[in-house]
């Protein structure tokens, strides 16, 4: 068989008609196109991709088995290491992964590895996930804080194990990222809430609306529960600290995500939370949620959305993928410039930003080239809305509740390479341990606890 | 879901639940509040703690039916269920023994301001309450304030029930006469800043709780912000309790109003809906 140098290309939602819509962009590969993608694996003895994956799929095996034509076998295998593959497939930064480490990508394109996971968990869907057993009790309890992408891990690895999890969410729906931040037309909520169903027929609890810090502490839960996860992630939203960042029509993009898709504004007045739908609207900053705020703009029907980033396409922190779909969509992006100043009206309304031109000068601590204002270049920009998404912080209400628990300078929990902090039988990882990362990364975070909590616990 | 044991009506929009909700009972502390979500398409509303009752397991809400959602709400009778109640959030009041305290509530902030001027009579304050409202039937909560206050004073802009005027008149005129140490406001922003207008002459420490616009309530959205002393602070988390002296109320009034026209259009819908009125 001739080899085949490109990636299998996956459908998508046409541009033009996907922008007034909130289904899902991508559209997953066909029977045929898993078929022919799976045939691109060399099956490489040593697995490079499986040391790009943080939750250590085995990659070539199931790669195997779906070119196999043994699909219920493949998703089996992912399962045994990641329990939110639907999730996976779809929001995974695969290209600075398992992909990155593909000896095809050497010379070609990678195997398309998160597009075949993606295909093998939704085959399983479709047909039906089956009910997983549930391991014979240990008589262990654990509390896992949070049900994003941390959480939820480490719980299904915990009960695969035969310990006792009870989930506490503080929101009235589990998934947390999952659920409040990646729009539906990125990851479909129905998709999420599958798969957090499998976690729950794994055998974990899941207590919504419960705010750790304020209804319970990490004290009282280490009263009934034999170990503490604490995953609850980057919550806390950044401002830029500029003038008029209060006026009304200023969000954040927590604030903006959170209205469309776990209050689902865009369904406004059928749900009862409103969102403002502005006609054009600045989103300020370049990474995954900026993309997000500035797509989700675009389909609640802006007629002109920009991203505003200081420094140069190279630099922007969002996924290739990300990037390209905002283009494909009609995102504007004003780079190299960098808001001063929002302007309100009589009413207190945003109807003007003042942005300054930057230049690019020598690298700072991160390795990007620090942007530097040009003096004398401020430019307006007519705006009705503005989405701040210049990333966020630990969510400090668990760590500031929490005696003892030792916290670093921006506010993130310390832990040690396998979670656990500075409090005896309480772990954390994920955003509020790393600052901001990837679903995947937190992910990983979760496992490697999960593995240590059950480590102690067998003690 | 928490069922609604006890529902009273207190004036024409302002209703009283008590609800099970056991471990919010037990946590519930003065100052703090609580989100409610009514049903599956239901909006997260802010609302307030009156009182507990830990032994049956229940908190009592005060709320004024403004919007669709307390209006739906509302509607709710004994034995319903409410889908999700969240809390208690927000930092408790601070409550220690201060000497002579003034607690100012107009309208339904009267609701938030009972529990905080009962545990300050607790901790040992001489406690003088002013509530006042634009006429008699939306006074509420007479006699509760009453067994919690050394003294209670009420006002009416129409002069339909007792002093006709404003809470402001009538601390001004305690402040003239006498020592206070504390004062706490609760009510629309508008009396809270007239409040702290009051007393800032006599540098009376005054605390203001404020009811701005939430999502979570768990500081992940920042709807909430307010400017206190020029930083932006979030009410849910930081609040929602601040300093009135330093609280730029003027700003807090403007973002109340944010939504207000999709308010008015979620109301008409539902009255025509549901046929109300």
């Amino acid at each position: 068989m001739p080899l085949i140098k490109e990636k299998t290309k996956m459908k998508e939602q046409d541009p033009k008609k996907r922008i007034k819509n909130f289904h899902e962009v991508a559209l997953g590969y066909s029977l045929e196109d898993a078929l022919k993608e799976a045939s691109r694996c060399l099956q490489c003895k040593d697995s490079p991709c499986v040391r790009g994956c943080p939750v250590n799929i085995e990659i070539p095996a199931f790669i195997k088995l779906i070119k196999e034509g043994k699909f219920d076998d493949a998703i089996k295998k992912i399962k045994e290491k990641n329990n939110l593959p639907a999730i996976c497939g779809r929001v995974c930064p695969q290209e600075n992964q398992c992909e990155k480490f593909c000896v095809m990508g050497k010379k070609f394109e990678p195997v398309g590895i998160g597009r075949l996971e993606r295909f093998a968990a939704d085959w399983e869907i479709k047909k039906g996930i089956k009910n997983p057993k549930k391991a014979k009790s240990t008589g262990k309890k654990v509390a896992v804080v949070g049900s994003g992408p941390a959480g939820l891990t480490c719980a299904g690895d915990l009960v695969k194990l035969g310990h006792e999890v009870t989930i506490f969410e503080s929101l009235h729906k589990p998934g947390g990222v999952l659920v409040y931040g990646i729009p539906e037309y990125r990851l479909p909520k129905k998709i999420v809430e599958i798969e957090i169903d499998y976690i729950k027929k794994l055998g974990a609890e899941i207590k919504t609306d419960f705010v750790i810090g304020k209804i319970l502490s990490v004290e009282e839960l280490l009263e009934e529960y034999d170990a503490v996860f604490i995953g609850t992630g980057a919550g806390l939203p950044r401002f830029l600290g500029i003038p008029g960042e209060n006026l009304n029509g200023v969000y954040s993009a927590n604030e903006f995500l959170t209205r469309v898709n776990l209050m689902k504004a865009y369904l406004f007045p059928e749900y009862d939370t409103p969102v403002k739908k502005g006609k054009r609207v600045a989103v300020i900053g370049a990474g995954n949620v900026a993309m997000d705020s500035a797509r989700t703009a675009l389909r609640l029907g802006a007629e002109k959305v920009y991203i505003v980033y200081r420094r140069s396409e190279k630099e922007m922190p969002a996924r290739n993928e990300e990037i390209e779909h905002a283009k494909e969509e009609g995102v504007e992006f004003l780079l190299l410039a960098n808001p001063t100043e929002i302007i309100g009206d009589e009413n207190n309304w945003v109807k003007q930003m003042k942005c300054i031109k930057m230049k690019l000068g020598e690298p700072d601590e991160s390795g990007r080239r620090r942007p530097i204002p040009i003096e004398g270049s401020e430019f307006p920009v007519d705006v009705d809305i503005v989405v701040i998404a210049i990333g966020q912080s630990p969510n400090p209400l668990v760590p500031e509740a929490t005696k003892g628990l030792k916290i670093a300078k921006h506010g993130n929990i310390i832990t040690d390479e396998n979670g656990r902090t500075s409090l005896e039988r309480v772990w954390a990882g994920g955003d509020i341990a790393t600052g901001a990362a990837t679903v995947i990364a937190a992910m990983g975070a979760g496992k490697k606890a999960a593995a240590d909590i059950h480590k102690f616990l067998s003690e | 879901m928490h069922r609604i044991v006890y529902k009273k009506q207190l004036s024409e929009n302002v209703k009283l639940f008590d609800v099970e909700a056991p471990l919010v009972a037990k946590k519930f502390k003065a100052g703090q509040f609580l989100i409610v979500k009514i049903d599956e398409k239901g909006e997260r509303i802010p609302l307030t703690i009156v009182d507990t009752d830990k032994e049956n397991g229940t908190i009592r809400i005060i709320f004024q039916e403004v919007g669709k959602s307390t209006k739906k709400l509302g509607l709710l009778n004994v034995g319903d269920m409410i889908q999700d109640v969240i809390g208690p959030l927000g930092k408790p009041a601070e409550i220690k023994k201060f000497g002579k305290v003034v607690c100012v509530g107009g309208g339904v902030g009267v609701a938030p301001l009972y529990p905080q001027a009962k545990a300050l009579k607790k901790e040992g304050n001489e406690v003088i309450s002013i509530i006042g409202a634009r006429n008699k039937d939306l006074i509420i909560l007479e006699e509760e304030m009453k067994s919690v206050s050394d003294r209670l004073y009420i006002t009416t802009d129409d002069g339909s029930y007792v002093r006709k005027g404003f809470v402001s008149d009538v601390l001004r005129e305690i402040l003239e006469k006498e020592k206070i140490e504390r004062v706490i406001t609760i009510g629309p922003a508008i009396m809270m800043m007239v409040t702290a207008r009051e007393t800032k002459p006599y540098n009376v420490k005054t605390i203001a709780s404020l009811n701005s616009i939430m999502v979570d309530g768990t500081g992940m959205c920042g709807a909430c912000r307010v400017s206190v002393g020029g930083e932006t602070k979030f009410a849910c988390v930081d609040g929602p309790d601040f300093d009135a002296h330093l609280v730029d109320f003027e700003l807090l009034m403007e973002r109340q109003r944010i939504y207000l026209e999709e308010e008015r259009k979620a109301m008409e819908l539902f009255e025509e809906e549901c046929k109300c009125r």
